[in-house]
């Protein structure tokens, strides 16, 4: 097929570009890590039973610096509301939906998640700087959608 | 020859495309002003309680979202769809009276799909996630329109396998040609929301299932709502490469590149849709890098197209007497409405596609997700490569169609320019709010946890907000001015462009549909069927539906 020198260089070109971002993004999830959720985090917080069931929301000290958070949402709550870790925690999210879809952000962190009925959503992330990180819902759940929000608060030592 | 005489549609045939179109623009006049209502919200200006009919923010924002991009695309589409089917084959459409049927079926649903969102029986917004609950009515009205589609696709097809028989040999006059590409994309990618609609919504929602399965209902919704953005991006490609060239006095640059890219889209939109679920648990990781990868891959035909709709028209520009490098720009029609609104709906077309990419971008979207970034993204896209071009089209179309002058062409050009200045202002507001972390989809105007810093990027978008409104009523005024008040007896020319190179040789493959049609089946299949069988397996209908609006 015929083509103008000049559209196949742009073709190779183009291609090029999407070569370069799509190694780019191989790089930050392979080699930086940068994580997003699967089906393999499908568990429930390992142990969890009687003082922390599955299905209630709560917060629990693994080690010194190491927490587990089970999230529940509902319209229009996070449960728990607050969370309060000391500076360079390394926090793990589980998050649940009891009704709709539901979202899941810290500002100022790269946490973001959907919360899903039947499904158990799973993050990551360490707290390194103190100061109130509020979280939001950021999938529309009806009228309250914008009233449903929380916050962690790093605490300094 | 790929060519097209002139040819004149019967009166019907116009009267039909009319109507489609008419009540496409009705709908999105309403979802314009729905609009300026957000933006002025999210700027602390709330005027839900002095609005009638309009309760709160969700229920004004689910009658633009709905109006907007299901009812104004679809719409007009179907009108633009059939026009350049039967002008292009310059024969009469066999199934003309399949075509008022087409109308009927689609309008009986749109007046279902109009009664529950202004009642407020249907504050879903236009994606619908269950486990969030629509009245039957709305649901029922979706499909109705869906299946009207599908009415089209079964006249166009017609139409096509008429001209073959009576044109054995010919290729396929490109309008044309890019009109089935467009709806032979859709009738494969609508299977996923006929599935979801027809299997668990409308049961659910009628309280004949127990439940619903949310992720599974999400997954079908997203099998068809990645590509429904390429079944209102392609009749405006039709347009730009088609029709433009013609427009500025040019010719399309490379016939072989521009059928190429119409048949790429039909493979390469549909299996993307898990760049819509990057932050599901549930779906693999595996699979969405998959769909991440094929989302790239979709982005080539869209470059291609840059390039040869940008080179056709500077043939235009050049023939105008343009020279250097940049110096044929200046000399393209600018006076001419329809030509203005169409190259500026590409300039912003371009950073569209390219905030796309981050979406896209698996981890990139981390930081983006569910933010006024995506918003910021698509008024880019749909709002304006779409929307700014079918405004462009309705030009010279209507027109044409009623055999009126457009009632005021220096309104047009106004209503072009605020179109563009109204989204860059807008859509940057947004994206720059996006980046704070402002959620989208949300009446960030009463939020408790409000940021300081999304005061000046929510008030810019608020303030292009306000021109484009103005430039909606501009259109409207214009619309309805042709319509009705405009002198009679005028000629509108049907702009249609000649290949640069007309004739020459070009493989078989670039005239035939059935090829790639079989490829897409092949890919969706392999990029789809592990994920949909195991979430059919693991189906639990148990999650009752919810109507917190």
């Amino acid at each position: 097929m015929h083509t103008h020198p000049l559209e196949r260089f742009w073709i190779y070109l183009s291609a090029g570009l999407l070569v370069v971002f799509a190694f780019a993004v191989a790089f930050s999830s392979l080699v930086l890590g940068i994580e997003i959720p699967g089906i393999e985090d499908q568990a429930v917080p390992a142990a969890a039973a009687g003082e922390y069931p599955p299905n209630q929301g709560w917060i629990r000290e693994l080690a010194p610096g190491r927490y587990e958070v089970n999230m529940m949402t509902r319209v229009w709550t996070f449960d728990p509301g607050e969370i309060r870790v000391p500076r360079g925690s390394t926090v793990t999210f589980y998050l649940h939906s009891a009704d709709l879809l539901h979202g899941f952000r810290i500002q100022g962190t790269t946490v973001s998640l959907m919360a899903i009925p039947g499904q158990v959503g799973k993050v990551t992330y360490t707290f390194t700087t103190p100061g109130e990180y509020p979280f939001v819902c950021h999938e529309y759940c009806g009228v309250g959608h914008h009233l449903m929000s929380g916050r962690v608060i790093v605490e300094g030592n | 020859m790929s060519g097209v005489a002139p040819y004149e549609m019967r009166t019907s045939e116009k009267r039909l495309v009319l109507w489609f179109i008419g009540i496409g623009f009705a709908h999105l006049a309403v979802g314009i002003l729905m609009g300026l209502l957000q933006g002025l919200q999210h700027a602390g200006i709330d005027l839900y309680r002095v609005v009638p009919l309009v309760r709160h923010y969700y229920q004004g924002l689910s009658i633009h979202g709905v109006f907007n991009v299901l009812v104004f695309t679809t719409y007009f589409i179907a009108g633009f769809l059939l026009f350049v089917t039967g002008y292009g084959l310059g024969r009469p459409l066999p199934g003309l009276r399949l075509g008022w049927v087409t109308f009927w079926v689609m309008t009986a649903g749109l007046v279902l799909v109009d009664w529950a969102l202004l009642a407020n029986k249907a504050s879903v917004l236009f994606t619908s996630y269950a486990p969030l609950q629509a009245h039957p009515a709305y649901y029922v009205g979706l499909v109705l329109v869906v299946v009207g589609t599908w009415l089209l696709l079964v006249i166009m097809t017609q139409a096509y396998l008429a001209w073959r028989r009576e044109n054995p040999g010919r290729r396929t006059p490109l309008i044309t040609f890019g009109a089935l590409a467009t709806i032979f994309m859709w009738g494969l990618a609508s299977v996923g929301i006929a599935v979801q609609f027809v299997g668990l919504l409308i049961p659910w929602s009628l309280g004949l299932l127990p439940g619903v399965d949310p992720l599974l209902s999400r997954t079908l919704f997203w099998f068809t709502g990645h590509p429904i953005v390429y079944f209102w991006l392609l009749p405006a490609y039709i347009s730009w490469y088609f029709m433009l060239p013609r427009q500025v006095g040019g010719r399309l640059f490379s016939e072989p590149l521009a059928r190429l890219a119409f048949l790429l889209f039909i493979p390469l939109s549909l299996p993307v849709g898990f760049h819509h679920q990057y932050l599901d648990p549930g779906v693999s990781v595996g699979y969405k890098a998959i769909h991440g990868l094929l989302t790239f891959a979709v982005f080539m035909p869209s470059m291609l197209t840059a390039f040869t709709v940008l080179a056709s028209v500077e043939t235009g520009g050049r023939a105008r007497g343009g020279r250097g490098w940049l110096g044929w720009i200046g000399r393209l029609p600018w006076q001419d409405p329809s030509v203005t609104a169409q190259l500026l709906a590409m300039v912003l077309f371009a950073f569209g596609g390219i905030s796309g990419l981050v979406n896209a971008s698996f981890t990139v979207n981390l930081v983006v997700h569910n933010t006024l970034f995506v918003p910021g993204h698509f008024h880019l896209t749909v709002g304006t490569a779409v929307a700014l071009t079918f405004m462009g089209v309705t030009y010279w179309l209507v027109p044409h169609l009623t055999g009126r002058r457009l009632w005021s062409r220096k309104a047009a050009l106004w209503q072009a320019w605020l179109w563009f200045f109204g989204m860059t202002l807008m859509s940057r507001g947004m994206v720059w709010a996006g980046m704070l972390g402002a959620p989208r989809r949300t009446a960030l105007g009463s939020a408790p946890y409000f940021q300081p810093e999304w005061t000046d990027p929510l008030r810019l978008a608020a303030f292009g907000g306000v021109l484009l409104t103005v430039s909606g009523v501009l259109f409207f005024v214009n619309l309805v001015g042709t319509l009705w008040g405009a002198p009679r007896g005028v000629t509108t020319e049907v702009p249609v462009a000649e290949p640069v190179e007309e004739g020459r040789a070009m493989p078989a493959f670039l005239d035939r549909f059935t090829p790639w049609v079989t490829v897409t089946a092949v890919l969706v299949a392999a990029a789809y069927l592990p994920t949909l069988y195991r979430l059919f397996a693991e189906m639990r209908l148990t999650v009752p539906g919810l109507r917190p609006y």
